[in-house]
């Protein structure tokens, strides 16, 4: 054994450890435990990694590189310890965003390391050159549309950026330009590496990235995190093949995949083309807007409290503006007055309310909700004809029955909660605005909507004081 | 403008096209509504209540929109003013000479029973709410016949054993039948081509039977109703009926295919192994019948003592019931038609709605209409953005898939075949972790899927690895450039094992949860 097979051997472990902790992470019962596999993994790759790159550099190098993890450790720690619940899905994307730029920073280290030092460089085999360069070049790529892309998700997230699509003309044509670009600036840089070729082809993909997620509205960011996630995997698997390091790619390839294979779920719970959201800009077709018009009807709080004080079965379908007003906490409250009176109160989740994956479930975990009665949308959506009271709370494209009903509209066919199915529908809002896709809901106006206005955490509360 | 309502002159029919409550509501979107003398009276609605509602008697035909259960006798369609609009059921595809004969008449003719099958259009579609009250009303019929029980009780007298009940094809008709039977406490059994409907049939109390065949599973799956069943489908279905006849003591036929004579589900056979005292209630009986030996309108006793009711349109058996509907269907069909509530006629031609119930209009034909967009978007956004939201995609064929897969390991052979030696072995690793990567996340539990996101978030940091090779070996810029890239890449290890935990600690602080 010398340090060399150690290494590998400790990548093979640590490679299974992260193959564990995936698997772990499916289901409840083994989540915890996929977590801990998840750590040791990870940290017995990096010691092993740092006992192998102690052979070549000095003491005070490898200081260094224990502070800039304790720093940058610390910092992460630190967000994630104060990061609110509904803040998760900036915190992710700016995440990502670091795996891209620290992908960006590996290939071009690469090319200081290789092709810059010229035909001196004893890091790479002559032979294997060219494909470092092409490895230096996809590397390079795949970081940095991951970083622009995840920076304007998390500037879409965090309302830094307007969250509706941007609709460059020919977008597709410029998607295509700039690969087209990227494959030419790769083989110019494969031929004749030069710090010019590797800044214009940064660029192109900086631009890229940036236009990709730009031209997706805020209402599918739930795809486009997931999305980028699974980039992240891949700009990981990148830096792997331009290192030589097996477990770099063993791991990027497991993220890649396994999060283009979560994307691919939630497109087929919107009805949208996987093959779209990848290229980017979906959720753009420029449908017809229909506009509905008619007369909403409005209620106060006490006219609800007493609403649901008749009521058998209350549905809560939670959107973003719950996240947004954190208003879970007194939601959970109302849940348990109402399950108190023997009212049977449930919840109904989109599978993109909010603006991550399963974000409705970790809010209303975290306000103690019984996870029980949360249900997803296949589970209650033919039980709303039964149910007397709906409470929409902060959501608003998931609810709309234009998907069902308008076919010139953005969301068509796209699966809904059926609210409109039930004797009373409350929908909780700040006002009449459209929702996050920008198409206005029909569902306000209906004869069995109600509609109570102002911040929904506030209104909850008044209405837990009128019962 | 005002809508008649004529008596209904046919034999058996009970129905009226409006009841005091639709009257109503037509009149709320402004329209006046004229019923002639005696139109309710065989569904138990006294002429008075119609006044009381605000109606008029009188001489419907000379209104501008009549409204009818059935098409109206030739002598009385000559009665209708030029230009008038007739609301019935006129069974289009069936009566190809009736719909030229109404178009010669200059009227314009919209069939109740032609609404396309579209959500949006539910709340007009008078097939569906009929079916509805036919299924109920079968297993009343069916109740009346049968000498026992449906559910089962455990009484001083002894143990009472519920009746079983198959009721075959889980349309409209089907799945009420399936609900009244059920909840009557029988147990129920359903046959249906269509193996999505088991969620509903269970939804109702009922058990779902699936025809399996051998091989042909997977494809009948994704391709659902379409196809036509194959012959080894139809042979094994044959089976179940027979099984299931010697089996049950009530069977309700609902299978009906639009245009075409019933499909013959049981056999005489069938029929001579049912226990003495069984009940059958054909309601596809008139137009062929499902079950060998019924009759329409008739009630026919076996030698081994099964009774099949022939049913025709057991609608009419629930007149007020189906009057109450029809006549609500016919208010819906109205919001559609006079959008500006004043009751003035607009006919939009180009509503898939709208243009699927037009079967005359302006002295022409206008049936069959085109086909129904369900979900295409505009040809003019189109034009203009060809690539977004595809048609609704075709279920590939296999041929295709594995042309596909065949394809990519082609690509992959050669790629790695010319590749140097060194690359080939991480082009394996790579591969084999990306198949493992898809697997391993398998079925993710929904409210797993943002600590899933996190925790590969956590793990795609391992890029610090690459950045801690590179530290400190060569010039001075790599390694501060490496540096950047470890204290970010760390920021994300640390940051995303740690939020990870975070989130998975509420789910299992969660009382219940814990409980469970």
């Amino acid at each position: 054994m010398n340090p060399q097979t150690a290494a590998t051997a400790a990548y093979i472990v640590a490679a299974l450890l992260v193959v564990m902790s995936l698997a772990g992470l499916s289901k409840h019962e083994t989540a915890r435990a996929g977590v801990v596999y998840g750590i040791a993994g990870i940290a017995i790759a990096l010691v092993a990694t740092v006992v192998l790159v102690a052979q070549s550099i000095t003491a005070g190098a490898i200081g260094l590189l224990i502070g800039g993890f304790v720093i940058g450790g610390a910092i992460g720690l630190w967000r994630a310890r104060v990061v609110e619940m509904t803040g998760m899905p900036e915190l992710i994307a700016l995440l990502h965003s670091f795996v891209g730029l620290a992908a960006v920073l590996v290939g071009w280290n690469g090319y200081l390391e290789v092709e810059a030092v010229g035909p001196a460089q004893t890091e790479v085999a002559p032979n294997m050159l060219g494909i470092h360069s092409v490895e230096v070049g996809i590397g390079v790529f795949i970081g940095a549309v991951t970083f622009t892309g995840s920076i304007v998700a998390f500037g879409k997230l965090s309302g830094r950026m307007k969250s509706r699509p941007l609709s460059l003309p020919g977008k597709n044509v410029l998607n295509l330009g700039a690969l087209v670009a990227f494959a030419g600036l790769t083989v110019a840089f494969t031929i004749s590496p030069s710090i010019g070729v590797i800044i214009a082809l940064t660029a192109v993909a900086l631009a890229l990235g940036w236009h990709l997620v730009a031209s997706i509205g805020g209402g599918d960011m739930p795809v486009v995190v997931s999305m980028l996630n699974s980039y992240s995997g891949w700009a990981a698997a990148a830096s792997g093949f331009l290192l030589d390091n097996t477990l770099l790619i063993v791991t990027g390839a497991l993220v890649g995949s396994s999060g283009a294979y979560l994307s691919y779920i939630m497109c087929q719970a919107m009805n949208r083309s996987f093959i779209a959201v990848i290229a980017g800009g979906f959720g753009v077709e420029s449908g017809t807007t229909s506009d509905v018009e008619g007369e909403h009807h409005e209620v106060q709080a006490d006219e609800v409290a007493e609403m649901l004080r008749q009521a058998t079965s209350v549905i809560i379908t939670p959107g973003y503006g719950m996240a947004v007003a954190q208003a879970q906490y007194p939601v959970a409250d109302l849940t348990s007055k109402l399950r108190d009176k023997g009212v049977e109160v449930r919840f109904g989740i989109h599978p993109v309310a909010g603006r991550l994956p399963g974000h409705m479930n970790v809010l209303l975990a975290e306000a103690k909700v019984p996870y029980d009665i949360v249900l997803e949308m296949d589970e209650i959506n033919d039980d709303f004809p039964e149910t007397s009271v709906v409470l929409v709370i902060g959501a608003n494209d998931t609810v709309n029955p234009a998907a069902e009903e308008d076919p010139s509209s953005p969301i068509a066919g796209m699966p809904v909660l059926r609210v409109w199915e039930a004797e009373n529908v409350v929908v909780f809002k700040r006002s009449m605005a459209v929702g996050y896709a920008g198409v206005q809901n029909p569902l306000f106006f209906k004869e069995a909507t109600s509609m109570i206005f102002g911040d929904a955490k506030q209104r909850v509360e008044d209405i837990i004081s009128a019962l | 403008m005002r809508i008649g309502v004529p008596r209904e002159t046919r034999d058996r029919e009970t129905r009226v096209a409006a009841t005091p409550a639709s009257v109503t509501g037509l009149q709320k979107l402004g329209w006046s509504v004229t019923v002639e003398a005696g139109a309710g009276e065989r569904s138990s609605i006294p002429d008075e209540a119609y006044t009381e509602a605000g109606a008029e008697l009188g001489d419907p035909w000379g209104a501008d929109v009549v409204f009818a259960v059935n098409t109206p006798r030739s002598e009385d369609l000559s009665r209708l003013q030029e230009g008038a609009t007739l609301v019935c059921r006129v069974a289009p595809a069936q009566n190809e000479e009736l719909v030229a004969d109404l178009a010669g008449r200059g009227i314009t003719v919209l069939a109740t029973d032609a609404v396309p099958r579209i959500s949006r259009a539910q709340s007009l579609d008078v097939l569906s709410s009929m079916a509805n009250i036919a299924g109920y009303r079968a297993v009343v019929e069916a109740a009346n016949h049968f000498g026992r029980f449906f559910t089962g009780q455990i009484t001083a007298a002894g143990k009472v054993p519920p009746a079983k009940v198959l009721v075959a094809g889980a349309g409209v008709a089907g799945l009420a039948a399936i609900g009244a039977a059920s909840s009557l406490g029988a147990v129920v059994r359903a046959t249906d081509p269509r193996p999505e409907v088991a969620d509903q049939v269970g939804s109702l109390g009922g058990e779902y039977l699936e025809v399996v065949v051998e091989g042909e599973e997977a494809e009948k799956s994704s391709d659902g109703y379409a196809k036509a069943t194959s012959e080894a489908y139809d042979r094994r279905a044959a089976e179940i009926y027979s099984e299931q006849a010697a089996d049950v003591d009530i069977i309700i036929t609902t299978a009906l295919i639009p245009g075409k004579p019933a499909p013959r589900l049981l056999t005489a056979d069938d029929v001579a192994a049912m226990k003495p005292g069984s009940v059958i209630v054909d309601m596809a009986a008139g137009s062929g019948g499902n079950v060998e030996g019924s009759q329409p309108d008739e009630v026919v006793v076996t030698d081994n003592r099964v009774t099949i009711l022939g049913e025709t349109d057991l609608a009419t058996k629930l007149p007020t019931q189906a009057s109450q509907l029809y006549g609500q269907n016919l208010v819906n069909l109205m919001k559609l038609l006079t959008p500006e509530k004043d009751g003035e006629l607009v006919l939009d031609l180009e509503d898939t709605v709208q243009r699927g119930m037009t079967v005359a209009h302006d002295g022409e034909v206008m049936w069959p209409p085109p086909p129904v967009e369900v979900s295409a978007a505009p040809a003019a956004s189109e034009a203009k953005e060809p690539e977004p939201e595809p048609e609704p995609k075709e279920p590939r064929s296999p041929a295709w898939r594995y042309g596909a897969i065949a394809v990519g390991l082609a690509l992959l052979f050669v790629a790695t075949a010319f590749a140097p030696a060194e690359l080939a072995v991480n082009l394996t690793v790579f591969v084999l972790a990306v198949v493992i990567g898809y697997y391993v996340i398998g079925k993710v539990h929904h409210a797993l899927h943002t600590p899933l996101m996190s925790v590969t978030n956590a793990i795609s940091g391992v890029v610090i690895v690459g950045a801690l090779v590179q530290f400190g070996k060569h010039s001075l810029v790599v390694s501060i450039l490496a540096g950047i890239a470890i204290v970010l890449a760390s920021i994300n290890i640390v940051g995303g094992f740690a939020v990870t935990r975070r989130m998975l600690s509420m789910f299992t602080t969660d009382p219940k949860a814990a409980a469970r």
